[in-house]
């Protein structure tokens, strides 16, 4: 997957996020290649969200850097670019995809408009090419098209969740931010939508990083990953090693936490 | 209704409420509304935060339109006021009468004779010409107000113009009803930069903002906004290029001058089903009936009056 010779995508150093004096993450570092997805897991309060946040430029942390290979003009600091490059990144390079589909949704107006949303921010006028890019994006997340002009809040959670990842890959982005994508679902719908997201994300190339406290969902998704505990990175390494081979006391912890059915 | 019109009206120094400054506010007051219109003026669709004041009538009934009003009018200006196109409304009336009372200004129900028009909801039909003042009442300034609750992210959006979320609106029209169906308050984009609320004037009246030789100010007294467009502006308005923009058509003219041109008001005459069809332009219907100008009959207009047997039926 990753090799010596290739640019990475994304490069965090020495990422460092305090709120007032307390530790929200500490001290992180790594690439992201190209059609990679790194897994962050960790007990709740560990950072991960902080740090997602941080490096999706969500929030500006206390210290360090966040690199990202733009597609115009190579290695940027995210927080060197002005407001206006930075939120057109967002919503055109990027995806953000939220636990709960309400915060990543609008859920006054139809799923075809929501998916459509990005489309028109970037200049799309023809309303029947956004419309098709609409109803090919839903059907591409398995959605019913004959249902995109009902409003979010009539979908089931599993369906809102389809709707918001086709809402954020419409736009063709290279680099997905997942937090718990998969939260508040049940098993079934979860495992169909996993099936599903790493589906997308090899058809696509797509890069990810993906936040979870579920040990099952980052082995199904996740090329690497990062172990975090009180803000610091205590063990990284390729998914099946660290989940089958933990090194760290903590890590250990954490997958002998993990329930058997 | 019309037999009134036409009248230019000077009121004498006598009906003038001495009690109060010249046109109500006080002069730093006035000072400030006018920086605030200058700026305005000088960013064509840029909302202007200015300190409104308590005025002597309630929020919604005109209070933006009447700080900018007051703030720009002198003694020499002749003032006119409508109401959703009428001299003879309510609102029009104690307007026009407030600044008669309190700047005793010369007022006018002729769109050509006034220097300032204050208006609700409305744009003349006979064309503006240079010189004059065009005041605005702004129930709310913000386009992207119930797209985007929050103010902080407004602001934002205006600021790097991204206005991808108002066609949004225009797409769950299309979706919903096959066409733009937004009539009043239609979004438009001022000077190629600014998203601008028109105001609830009706779709029909956005071609006349565009390049108007008029100035048109903006003023909001709940939300404390000034905006403005200055003479020949473009004001464009937004769209898809598959569905542009168009505005309201009727079958019908006038009943009462036969205007085929203008925006006509639908009003009920009976209880049997009777309507027709005016000009909501008072003054402008009654200087057409005054040139001669006749509507046809309403008892003449197909399908005016519902065949009796069909309501005795659905009774």
């Amino acid at each position: 997957m990753m090799q010596e010779t290739e640019i990475p995508l994304l490069r965090v150093s020495r990422l460092t996020h305090y709120y007032d004096y307390i530790v929200g993450c500490r001290n992180v570092s790594f690439d992201l290649y190209p059609g990679e997805v790194l897994g962050i897991v960790g007990e709740s309060g560990s950072g991960k969200s902080t740090l997602l946040n941080c490096i999706s430029a969500r929030m500006e942390p206390t210290g360090g850097s966040v690199e990202y290979d733009t597609r115009a003009e190579g290695m940027r600091d995210l927080f060197g670019l002005t407001e206006a490059e930075r939120r057109m990144l967002m919503r055109t390079d990027w995806g953000f995809v939220h636990q709960n589909p309400r915060d990543g949704l609008r859920m006054s107006v139809s799923a075809g408009a929501n998916i459509g949303e990005r489309l028109m921010a970037v200049g799309a006028r023809v309303y029947e090419d956004i419309r098709e890019s609409s109803a090919d994006w839903l059907s591409r997340v398995e959605f019913d098209t004959e249902r995109m002009d009902h409003l979010p809040s009539t979908f089931s959670g599993g369906m809102q969740q389809r709707v918001q990842i086709a809402r954020n890959l419409v736009t063709g982005p290279r680099l997905i931010f997942m937090d718990e994508p998969t939260g508040g679902l049940d098993v079934s719908v979860q495992a169909r939508l996993l099936d599903l997201l790493r589906e997308l994300v090899d058809d696509l190339g797509l890069s990810a990083i993906l936040v979870t406290h579920d040990l099952a969902v980052a082995r199904l998704l996740s090329h690497r990953l990062m172990v975090m505990r009180g803000g610091e990175v205590v063990e990284t390494g390729l998914t099946d090693q660290v989940l089958d081979d933990p090194q760290h006391p903590y890590s250990q912890l954490l997958v002998s936490s993990v329930l058997q059915a | 209704m019309q037999d009134q019109t036409n009248t230019s009206t000077s009121h004498s120094i006598d009906e003038t409420d001495h009690g109060y400054n010249f046109a109500y506010l006080d002069e730093q007051t006035k000072r400030m509304i006018r920086r605030s219109i200058l700026k305005a003026v000088a960013i064509p669709g840029y909302q202007v935060p200015f300190g409104s004041r308590e005025m002597p009538l309630p929020y919604g009934w005109g209070t933006g339109g009447i700080q900018v009003t007051a703030s720009i009018i002198g003694p020499e200006d002749t003032l006119k006021v409508i109401d959703q196109g009428a001299d003879d409304t309510t609102n029009a009336v104690s307007i026009r009468r407030f600044f008669a009372h309190t700047a005793g200004v010369a007022t006018t129900e002729t769109t050509g004779d006034a220097t300032v028009i204050q208006t609700r909801h409305r744009i003349p039909e006979t064309p503006l010409t240079p010189g004059q003042i065009l005041v605005y009442q702004v129930p709310i300034p913000e386009p992207l107000r119930w797209l985007e609750p929050r103010e902080s992210e407004t602001r934002k959006m205006h600021a790097l113009k991204e206005y991808g979320i108002m066609y949004v609106r225009l797409y769950e029209d299309i979706s919903r009803f096959g066409h733009i169906s937004t009539a009043y308050d239609y979004p438009v984009i001022v000077n190629g930069r600014y998203l601008m609320r028109p105001s609830p004037i009706p779709k029909f009246d956005n071609p006349k903002m565009d390049n108007n030789p008029a100035l048109q100010l903006f003023g909001a007294g709940r939300e404390k906004r000034i905006y403005a467009v200055p003479p020949y502006t473009e004001v464009k308005s937004l769209d898809f290029r598959d569905y542009p923009f168009q505005i309201q058509k009727w079958e019908d003219s006038c009943a009462l001058c036969g205007a085929a041109d203008s925006f006509l008001d639908e009003i009920i005459i009976d209880d049997q089903g009777g309507r027709m069809f005016v000009c909501s332009d008072s003054h402008y219907c009654g200087e057409r009936q005054d040139a001669g100008h006749r509507g046809r009959d309403p008892s003449e207009m197909p399908d005016a009056t519902p065949n009796p047997t069909d309501i005795a039926e659905t009774a």
